[in-house]
């Protein structure tokens, strides 16, 4: 009898190993759905319209997608939009297979996604819809780190030899240890910080802790006056009184705090990044996805800024707005070097441009 | 005459023939019976040949790839396939977190499910065990996300106020819930093994003039033995596949360590891991994953293997 039923026991314990389950993440915000929007006279109620669009993929972007889903189902009543937020990686599995109409992305489209999206014959529309800026943080009492450079950066996080005091990398600090928080390394912001702070073929020390809560780093920096730690800008505004954070030293030289306004010009280097809605070229064809993208775009500086989210460019919003008009496929984020595809590096608006565009 | 015998001919003919016409009929439906229990047995065969096909394919698509080595996978213990170019897949990282957190969880639920066991088998009044029993069925009702808070929002705080080196993710809080996980578990299926001990025994041992103690130390525990390792090593296959607990409440960080307060990874938590994040579902880091997941089957796997060979030499048989 025992014997018997052991074994489908140990059966079912791998497969849940399998991973069905979703990851405590705190991440999602909810969507802020107040505020009036610039399009509020330009879309008005209209139910004729009717089917569905899918959305999943990075829930960095999620509350962005979720704001302006929940403000296009206000005006089109008929269309039903889901947003998952299985993360980037998740998003673009389900984007390949044609599951999704609309992928949300925390990063750039990596080479080995935009490669099997091609072999699926799924053709890719790329949309940036926000800037999001990496907010270095450390305890308010925190009183000798002023501003710090992306090199101290660099020796507090290095794989090879990581300072481990805070006088190790500048004499006048203090000769205490340092304590790391990172979000979780699975996410697109870690791997952010990791493309400026260790390159493509450096590594970042394991001696951190690692969270996918915001919380967790929130209370873990705010436990320690040697704590340092990063995360999106749109999670500090939320705790602003518990953390501060550091002014980065740019390229030009300044100090810059990663102020909205800061994010937006530009001058809060190298730490902002931008963010991307995906959109498969097929779906496109159909008017309710078609429709969703237009407003979406027309809306993403407002549904951006309300959830703290610095908006991108004009000409950046301009450029995806005609690619999305003309069903432009292709990404500007990787190009061909040698044989292979490698990601493109720089500010946004000097990456986005249509010479840029790959298609594979 | 030939009337006669032909009608009686034709009679026992029709009788014989409705009689294979019901053989027939009920020929075909026993062996229609037989397809359909043959085919729900082989369901779970198909669905294990499915599961092991998959994790060997995927396994092996793993050690495909350049920067993969056997001897990095089993010879080292750096597991960190997201910090950077330089990427280590050490498997013992991560099996060393699962085993720290079962070890913690065992410690918990073996020792207390057994005496509770005992003490709903042989000790408890008929009223309080009445009473005490749901509740150990409802704590394995319980869903393990739950569990899991439990120990972020719970454990956590408590372990710090003992001592405040206790990280906010750490081994300890995370294997505490396991161990409570499984206690039921344990608890449940050892007092059956107990009450699957005949009275004759429970009797013998009175009538030698033992205590309840000894009854139980001497006589019911050693007959029961079988069965009550049976529940350990289930309960040991169940910390070892606990899943949304320790992806809750025990960390990220792979690391071989002996400190309970440190956080750690374990092999499952590893797979929660990539499943869900911003990690490109088509390189290295996403298929170590089947690796990972092929590593903790023959974990559980050979639990059971060693189940077998345990219950077969323990088993004292009664009639």
């Amino acid at each position: 009898m025992r014997l018997s039923f052991l074994f489908p026991v140990s059966l079912l314990v791998l497969a849940t190993s399998f991973g069905c389950e979703s990851k405590p993440s705190t991440n999602a915000k909810p969507a802020n759905s107040s505020g009036a929007l610039a399009s509020d006279e330009s879309y008005e109620v209209n139910e004729e319209l009717q089917g569905e669009v899918k959305i999943d993929g990075s829930s960095t972007v999620f509350p962005i997608s979720e704001a302006a889903s929940a403000e296009f189902s206000k005006r089109f009543p008929n269309v039903s939009v889901t947003v998952g937020s299985s993360g980037t990686g998740g998003g673009f599995k389900k984007f390949n297979k044609g599951e999704t109409d609309i992928s949300d992305a925390s990063r750039p489209v990596k080479a080995e996604e935009f490669a099997s999206a091609l072999k699926n014959n799924v053709k890719m529309i790329e949309v940036p819809v926000a800037y999001d800026g990496l907010t270095i943080v450390v305890h308010p009492d925190n009183d000798f780190l002023k501003e710090i450079t992306v090199d101290q950066l660099k020796k507090i996080f290095n794989g090879d030899s990581p300072a481990q005091k805070w006088s190790d990398v500048d004499g006048a600090w203090p000769d205490r240890e340092i304590k790391r928080y990172a979000p979780g390394t699975d996410s697109g912001t870690f791997d952010y910080f990791k493309e400026i702070v260790a390159g493509k073929t450096g590594s970042i020390t394991d001696q951190l802790s690692a969270s996918e809560s915001d919380n967790v780093l929130v209370t873990g920096v705010a436990g320690s006056v040697d704590a340092i730690g990063f995360f999106g800008v749109a999670y500090y505004e939320e705790n602003k009184d518990k953390l501060r954070a550091v002014p980065v030293i740019n390229p030009k030289g300044e100090a810059v705090l990663p102020s909205m306004d800061a994010i937006k010009s530009g001058s809060y280097a190298p730490f902002s990044r931008p963010l991307f809605i995906y959109v498969n070229a097929d779906s496109m064809k159909r008017p309710e996805v078609r429709m969703f993208v237009e407003f979406y775009l027309d809306n993403a500086p407002e549904l951006a800024a309300a959830n703290a989210y610095p908006p991108l460019p004009m000409e950046v919003y301009e450029l995806a707005r005609k690619n999305a008009q003309e069903l432009t496929t292709g990404t500007h984020f990787l190009e061909e070097k040698e044989g292979k595809m490698e990601k493109r590096e720089g500010p946004i608006a000097e990456v986005f441009v249509s010479e840029n565009r790959y298609e594979g | 005459m030939s009337m006669a015998a032909d009608s009686l001919d034709q009679r026992v003919g029709r009788i014989f023939e409705s009689d294979r016409r019901n053989l027939a009929s009920v020929r075909r439906r026993e062996s229609l019976i037989f397809a359909c229990l043959v085919a729900c047995g082989m369901f779970s065969l198909a669905v294990t040949v499915a599961i092991l096909v998959v994790l060997v394919t995927q396994t092996v698509n793993f050690f495909g790839f350049e920067e993969v080595t056997v001897g990095n996978f089993f010879g080292s213990i750096r597991w960190n396939p997201l910090l950077g170019a330089e990427k280590s897949f050490g498997i013992w990282a991560l099996v060393s977190g699962t085993l720290m957190v079962t070890t913690i969880a065992m410690a918990i639920a073996l020792p207390l499910g057994l005496i509770t066991a005992v003490y709903l088998s042989e000790y408890a009044p008929s009223r309080v065990r009445s009473f005490l029993k749901p509740i150990l069925e409802i704590l394995a009702g319980i869903p393990t996300v739950v569990f899991g808070l439990f120990a972020l929002t719970n454990n956590t705080p408590s372990l710090r106020l003992i001592d405040e080196r206790f990280m906010i993710f750490n081994a300890m809080s995370g294997g505490i819930a396991v161990g409570i996980l499984c206690l039921p578990t344990v608890c449940s299926l050892a007092e059956d093994a107990l009450q699957a001990v005949p009275k004759t025994l429970r009797e013998g041992a009175y009538g030698l003039g033992g205590t309840r103690f000894d009854a139980v130390m001497k006589v019911i525990l050693p007959a029961a033995l079988s069965g009550i390792v049976s529940a350990f090593l289930l309960a040991i296959a169940r910390a070892v596949g606990e899943t949304m607990v320790v992806a809750i409440a025990c960390g990220n960080s792979p690391q071989v360590t002996y400190d309970p307060r440190e956080q750690i990874q374990t092999m499952t938590g590893f797979m929660v891991q990539m499943a869900t994040g911003d990690v490109s579902n088509y390189g290295i880091e996403y298929s170590s994953m089947y690796a990972v997941a092929g590593m903790l089957f023959l974990l559980t796997l050979s639990i059971t293997m060693v189940g077998t060979v345990v219950r077969k030499r323990f088993r004292e048989a009664y009639e």
